[in-house]
């Protein structure tokens, strides 16, 4: 069956199943690597891309439920140059492995256009991504100097 | 399993009485290095070295990125002694090739271990010895990354030497140029000036020239007050490529015509496969083969989703043997048993060891901590491709060398037909290490069975988390003797061990009878090195165990440990630091406590105090962790915040949440939900303290994770007086001393507020 999917702009057309999730079409159909496999359960959030602007978890997310949908991976997010939040991840020096990192930034950023300046407990509550090398505080760090910014 | 560090040692014990007589990287070698790993307009000086003609400095590492910063902090202690401007230092994964085996970790292993510096080995000898252990290296196919030893070996004894050797041969290069004495020359900023003339070249113009000269393997090093980058908080060079998702990890590996595997092991550790019915599975879409391996069963297919689905539906038959029956109950059994038998090897012995028991009062405790599972964020994958005889492999492991040789093996290849890409890791905490190569041995196998196709076999998390290599279960019981002040006279400590007597179990207290003994008890279930090693559980044992020493001598924790450290100064700064920093004599408010744990790891001392705070209802929050540690000097300070903030979280979240479990002989837990990280909402406040006592440089990855358990668990006892003997802290009903411990019913809560 063909999908049709808009990624950072751009309209791509594949053969593929509904059910197959969004997370495999984006890495294999389109190597757009930036988004991480971690789960494959919605739990840790390497997978988080935006949908229409909502930060979503795609290890799930069948691609035939987004179809028409606006989305956009870590490569679309700083197409134009570093945003700054992937700024602030560098003045903070966050990542270590970095794996996580494309999801947490992700889900960060969708946080912050809803909440521009959340309180720690905010974001705590609101991000929920796992990160192995334990770089939360960094994390807390760099989103209160965008927050205060 | 006997420790890194003993495999190191035995192997160059048997091998570095005969391999001697060469001088350090000849010429004949650096050909080879510039034909393998020097592109257009570079050239290496030596092993680790290349200068191109455009200026640009690339210091190539034998290690893998895993994300603790080494690929800043080798990069920085190189660039240091050449001279280097950083803004044209780059770093490069060395090629998985026997040429750039890591000699000077097996150098530095050594050297260590006989508290010798490379100064005291006798001068003429000094290239002959360094040769000697890159050739132990290649023949150990040696370019791992654990052991906290990056900095502490390959740094001091790999890096600092070739930048301050590259230097040298800078220097003469252009004295040779200017016809002066390479005393008159010095170097900035990537050139070598003559002061005289006020001449100057940039290294780019004397590369060529440079590489004619032999390197020395006994260059002048700076002393610490000449340092421009070692010691300063440089940026990550890593970093600006994790934040816009165009690191390349081995999940991203890309190849035309690729195929994706997906694999259902024998859930039963060492079950074999008897049958498996395939059914329509075969003609799913984009199902291409299903490979039956002896002891799994894999389904290879166009996409990765389709593998995974495919293989979920199969319903394999394994033979398990006995193992089906194993449990985690029948296992703590054994080691119980073990512990109360007589087939105990003595490991340590002062004094009169057991003997003084009888001379004080008497105090006795028993603990244990469970399987843990690594739980990388990125699964276990590796990409194989098999055709016209040769192989290739890519993938994120902590050897590349160590990896190819593995390959080789598993493909019956010599390794001159096996080609290795090692890639960065999304995390490796001992996962990846030789030895637990679990993913790279099935995915060699699935290509082998599909000649010409590049297959990427991916673990689900599932199967990741049921075929780790776990940090052991292990059950340790103490008994001491205190005198009339309180004091240990006696310290008497069995504990079990899947392999060898573990080091870490020695201690630092002063106490002057000891016995220290190790029961071996082999299981099914396989065990691997898990940040920190034995240290993540001995250092759980030795500081619950002091403390409730304390308890009995009924003296302050903090004051107990400085008194029995007192001829230990490194140990004895470390904690009274941590003390201060911590505010250990300041009250808290009600419901709230600190406990106190020290341990050494890795060369490194670090002490944690932890504040937590218990509610009424038994929920228990940590609030802050306090940490001092001295590694002897920080080369990149930031960079050893970040690992031992790396370190206390990953600790944490084992001390409250972790443990493996196994019934009828396979691991019960299958993903997150039952085997729980913790997030951003649990993380305590850290702090992170650098303490210097002029010790030599010791790690930094792994030694900040041991002592975050017993800190703790302390903490909780001295704010309800429920002693915590076995981890998980989630497994045990917490109240304020007190109030009455709520019903077991409610002892299941997750104390990180799930």
């Amino acid at each position: 069956m063909t999908i049709q999917l808009k990624v950072n702009g751009v309209s791509h057309e594949f053969d593929v199943e509904p059910e197959a999730p969004l997370l495999w079409v984006i890495r294999d159909e389109l190597n757009l690597t930036g988004t991480k496999f971690g789960c494959g359960i919605m739990q840790c959030g390497a997978c988080t891309v935006h949908v229409n602007g909502e930060a979503r978890r795609s290890c799930m997310l069948p691609v035939g439920s987004v179809a028409g949908a606006e989305i956009t991976t870590i490569e679309g997010l700083g197409a134009n140059g570093l945003t700054p939040v992937q700024v602030a991840w560098i003045d903070h020096q966050v990542p270590q492995c970095g794996y996580c990192q494309s999801g947490m930034i992700m889900a960060v950023s969708a946080l912050l256009k809803t909440n521009p300046a959340p309180s720690d407990d905010q974001l705590a509550a609101a991000i929920t991504n796992i990160c192995r090398c334990g770089t939360y505080p960094r994390i807390r760090a760099a989103v209160r100097s965008v927050a205060g910014a | 399993m006997p420790s890194r560090r003993m495999i190191v040692l035995s192997v160059l014990g048997a091998a570095g009485a005969l391999v001697v007589g060469y001088a350090l990287w000849p010429s004949d070698r650096i050909a080879r290095a510039n034909k393998l790993d020097a592109k257009p307009g570079e050239r290496f000086l030596n092993n680790w070295i290349k200068i191109a003609s455009d200026d640009s400095v690339t210091v190539v590492v034998p290690h893998c990125d895993m994300g603790t910063g080494i690929f800043t902090s080798l990069p920085q202690m190189a660039a240091d002694e050449l001279d280097a401007d950083w803004s044209k230092v780059k770093v490069e994964a060395a090629p998985s090739d026997p040429l750039f085996a890591n000699g000077a970790l097996a150098e530095g292993f050594l050297l260590g271990e006989r508290h010798m510096g490379l100064e005291q080995i006798p001068a003429f000898l000094r290239g002959t010895a360094a040769n000697t252990f890159r050739t132990i290296a290649s023949y150990m196919d040696l370019q791992v990354t654990g052991g906290s030893s990056a900095v502490r070996a390959t740094g001091l004894y790999g890096m600092r030497i070739a930048g301050a050797a590259a230097r040298e041969m800078l220097v003469k290069a252009a004295a040779a140029r200017w016809d002066v004495s390479a005393e008159e020359c010095s170097t900035r900023n990537s050139r070598v000036l003559h002061a005289g003339s006020g001449k100057s070249f940039s290294y780019g113009e004397l590369a060529a020239e440079a590489a004619a000269y032999e390197p020395s393997s006994n260059p002048k090093l700076k002393s610490r007050a000449e340092f421009t980058l070692m010691g300063k908080p440089v940026a990550r060079l890593d970093i600006p490529t994790k934040v816009n998702g165009a690191t390349k990890y081995g999940l991203d590996v890309q190849l035309p015509d690729m195929a994706y595997a997906a694999i259902k092991i024998s859930p039963v550790f060492g079950g074999k496969l008897k049958a498996v019915s395939v059914g329509d599975v075969a003609s799913r879409r984009g199902v291409k083969q299903i490979v039956r391996l002896d002891d799994a069963v894999v389904v290879v297919a166009d996409r990765f989703w389709r593998a995974r689905d495919a293989v979920a539906v199969l319903n394999p038959v394994f033979d398990n043997g006995a193992n089906g029956q194993v449990s985690s109950a029948s296992i703590t059994a054994r080691r119980a048993a073990a512990l109360k038998g007589t087939d105990l090897k003595t490991d340590v012995k002062t004094g009169n060891g057991a003997a003084a028991l009888a001379g004080g009062r008497f105090v006795e405790a028993t603990y244990q901590v469970p399987y843990l599972a690594h739980a990388t964020m990125e699964p276990m994958n590796a990409t194989a491709l098999y055709q016209n005889g040769a192989l290739e492999v890519w993938s994120g492991t902590q050897d590349g060398l160590g990896a190819r040789a593995f390959c080789a093996k598993t493909a019956n290849l010599p390794m001159e037909k096996v080609t290795y890409h090692l890639l960065p890791m999304g995390g490796g905490f001992g996962r990846r290490l030789p030895g637990f190569f679990n993913y790279l041995d099935y995915a060699v196998r699935t290509a082998m069975a599909m000649p010409g196709v590049p297959v990427k076999l991916i673990f689900t998390r599932e199967q990741d988390m049921q075929h780790d290599y776990y940090r052991p279960n292990v059950m340790s019981r103490f008994r001491a003797a205190l005198d009339g002040r309180g004091m240990p006279v006696a310290w008497v400590n069995d504990y079990t061990t899947d392999d060898d007597p573990n080091p870490q179990a020695h201690i630092f207290y002063g106490i002057p009878n000891q016995e220290i003994r190790a029961a071996q008890v082999k299981t099914h279930v396989p065990t691997g090195p898990w940040r920190s090693v034995e240290a993540s559980w001995h250092g759980f044992f030795v500081e619950s165990f002091v403390d409730e020493l304390a308890h009995a001598a009924k003296m302050d924790p903090v004051a107990y440990r400085l008194a029995l450290l007192a001829g230990s100064p490194r140990h004895h700064a470390v904690v009274k630091a941590v003390a201060e920093k911590a505010g250990w004599s300041t009250p808290l408010a009600a419901g709230k406590a600190r406990g106190i744990a020290m341990v050494e790891s890795f060369e490194t001392v670090v002490a944690h105090v932890a504040e937590i705070e218990v509610t009424p209802e038994g929920k228990l929050k940590v609030d802050r962790i306090v940490s001092a540690v001295d590694c002897g000097m920080a080369v990149n300070p930031d960079g050893l915040r970040a690992q031992i903030e790396s370190g206390i979280i990953y600790g944490l979240t084992a001390a409250l949440n972790g443990a493996i479990t196994i019934d009828k002989g396979a691991v019960v837990q299958a993903n997150f939900p039952d085997y729980e990280m913790i997030r951003l909402r649990d993380c305590p406040q850290i702090e992170v303290h650098i303490v210097e006592t002029g010790a030599p440089l010791g790690g930094a990855g792994e030694p900040g994770t041991p002592p975050v358990a017993p800190a703790v668990t302390n903490a909780i006892f001295a704010a309800t007086g429920t002693r915590i003997r076995d981890l998980p802290i989630r497994n045990h009903p917490l109240a304020m001393a007190g109030l009455a411990a709520p019903s077991k019913g409610s002892a299941g809560q997750s104390p990180a507020g799930n």
